[in-house]
């Protein structure tokens, strides 16, 4: 009892300062978003005082097995449904936005315009589509490979709802025109602090699951993880020493500024793709695409050489974002030259995981979840060539700046990030939820091509937009002035922005369909279906041969 | 130190001894794995996540 009236009285305290606050907030942005934080205050205050057990009412209404694993598995549930919610959010803002490049009629001033509704986009997709599947996936394969449950199981609750208030907070503060203008790193300096606070906590969950260990052993796929959940600490404090102007508002200047200030969130910028986006996502490879295929991996030397040479190689490669620019020459080439290096990794990597199929490649005909992991590393590989591709000078004084760099980047969001998350969202519904099988095999083959397709319509005219652009803004007359003006640059680009808007909408259609799956799933259905693949049957050809009588 | 002489310390560090630290470094991890008497250390790592076939349920 006093141990509940201590909870209590924390929530209540949280949610009088915060209302405090509110109070004395010196913007509307502030205001809102401590009017927010009190209100998650006062659900933690109703869930600890309510006499109603709310974690079974939880569990009955996502449709918990009664009979749980022996691992911890009620914060990954959670997170396999934030993924798959926060992943068609973050589908429909990019696709809002890719029409609204099409159709600038559909900039809705002043909360839904492009600049604002843009980095809500980018945070959805990488933070809380890809960064709930990294927690959840984490908190699912470090409990398998240890054999052991998860350290501190309130504090994984903590890291799993702390993450979706940062979420929250970060979304609204976008619309609401609290930023920091930084790209991927937008949100303010008390939204960085609590970020920071429930990353430590993920940090601690995660080392104290691989301590008590039961497995001698730590599998690779627990040292991709770790090095994600270190990184990104890293990069995350770096990059947000900032002074905030009042406690009480959401303004605040960054400790560097000038060309240290362009390269610290370059730094940043790069390894959160590096580390968040390939380190994360890798470990879920080599977890995952091995017990798809029931098959080790092929190599267990290479992923370490994999591991070691991106830990190496991923950190100094963020100057090629800063080419041509008044940052000095030595540090835009040693970007460039660590960016080139890192393909050999990077390749390493994906034959590693392609080459797990070897003697099943029949799987990629047969399982389209196998098919997914395929094709997500096949644009794993595609978009590590393209990138150092980039990051040569030369190269990239014509697709700078160009909307190429967005078909680059889309390649390894929607291919690697996104096709690989699907395929581990449909790995771990049946498992998590004890169904001996998704709702339906043929629906996840559907989504399959609808991705793929829509990946295809999505690169494809990046491409020619963004080498028309490059091509455009480099043009000189015989007269030594510029021969495009930036509008017509503009208008020239107006049906690649419609193909793309298109592909944009394929993939989400996938999306909705995996919508349809997971759910139809949760609720113990089957759908009664055609296998994909069968022996072939010929009944013609199914009896003994008779001699026919010569006439 | 001037803030130029800390720069320059630190830059002639960075391309020379503190290079050469790093390349060893990262080479001894890398070629760690390879090392006699790995083999059945890694074929044991490989396939430790098979060892619980129903995921410990």
């Amino acid at each position: 009892m006093e141990a509940l009236l201590t909870r209590a009285g924390v929530w209540f305290v949280l949610a009088i300062a915060a209302v405090s606050a509110v109070a004395l907030a010196q913007d509307q942005g502030y205001a809102v978003h401590m009017a927010i934080v009190a209100m998650a205050a006062l659900i933690g205050l109703g869930v600890t005082a309510s006499s109603a057990d709310v974690g079974a009412i939880l569990r009955g209404a996502i449709h918990t097995p009664v009979d749980p694993s022996r691992y911890d598995d009620d914060p990954v549930r959670w997170g396999v449904l934030a993924t798959v919610f926060w992943g068609i959010v973050g589908f429909l803002a990019g696709v809002f936005i890719a029409l609204q490049l099409a159709i600038p009629a559909l900039n809705l001033e002043p909360w839904l315009n492009f600049g604002r509704v843009r980095p809500l986009h980018t945070s959805a997709v990488i933070f809380a589509f890809g960064g709930n599947a990294l927690i959840a996936s984490s908190f699912y394969v470090v409990q398998r490979t240890c054999r052991a449950r998860l350290a501190f199981p309130q504090l994984a609750r903590f890291v799993f709802w702390g993450y979706q208030l940062f979420i929250v907070l970060a979304a609204t503060g976008y619309l609401l025109g609290v930023t920091q203008s930084k790209e991927y790193a937008e949100p303010e300096w008390y939204v960085d602090w609590w970020l920071t606070a429930v990353w430590v906590a993920y940090l601690i969950v995660f080392v104290g699951t691989i301590v008590k260990r039961a497995e001698p052993h730590i599998y690779v796929a627990n040292w991709f993880y770790l090095a994600f959940i270190l990184t990104v600490a890293m990069l995350h404090i770096v990059n947000n020493l900032d002074m905030p102007v009042s406690l009480f508002g959401s303004k605040s200047y960054p400790l560097f500024a000038g060309v240290q200030g362009a390269l610290v969130q370059w730094w940043y910028g790069h390894n959160a793709v590096g580390f968040f986006l390939t380190a994360g996502f890798l470990a879920m490879m080599y977890y995952f695409v091995p017990k798809q295929a029931e098959r080790p991996i092929y190599s267990y030397r290479l992923s370490i050489i994999h591991f070691w040479a991106l830990i190496f190689l991923y950190i100094w490669a963020g100057p090629h974002h800063l080419h041509y620019t008044a940052l000095p020459d030595w540090a835009q080439t040693l970007g460039m030259v660590f960016s080139i290096m890192l393909w050999m990794p990077s390749w390493g990597g994906m034959i590693n995981g392609l080459m797990t199929l070897n003697g099943a490649w029949d799987k990629v005909r047969t399982d389209p979840i196998i098919r997914m992991f395929v094709i997500s590393l096949a644009f794993y590989g595609m978009s590590t060539f393209e990138g150092p591709m980039l990051s040569i000078k030369a190269v990239n004084s014509l697709s700078h700046y160009t909307d190429w760099t967005i078909g680059h980047v889309h390649s390894g969001a929607l291919g690697w990030n996104g096709m690989i998350t699907f395929a581990v969202i449909y790995f771990l519904v049946p498992r998590l939820w004890q169904r001996d099988r998704l709702y339906s095999l043929r629906m996840v083959n559907w989504h399959f091509w609808l991705a793929t397709v829509g990946i295809v319509f999505y690169a494809a005219s990046m491409w020619v937009a963004g080498i028309t652009q490059g091509l455009m803004w480099r043009e000189y007359g015989a007269d030594g002035y510029l021969v495009n003006s930036f509008v017509e640059t503009v208008s020239a680009l107006h049906l690649m922005y419609l193909l793309r808007a298109f592909g944009g909408g394929l993939y989400l259609a996938g999306g909705v369909i995996m919508v349809i799956n997971v759910w139809a799933t949760i609720a113990g259905r089957r759908r009664i279906e055609a296998p994909l693949s069968d022996a072939a049957y010929d009944p013609q050809a199914d009896r003994p041969i008779t001699a026919v009588p010569a006439e | 130190m001037s803030d130029h002489s800390t720069y320059d310390a630190l830059r002639h560090l960075a391309d020379s001894w503190g290079l050469l630290a790093m390349f060893a470094v990262f080479l001894t991890l890398a070629l760690w794995p390879f090392r006699p008497g790995a083999r059945r250390h890694n074929h044991d790592a490989a396939n430790l996540i098979f060892k619980d076939d129903s995921d410990g349920e």
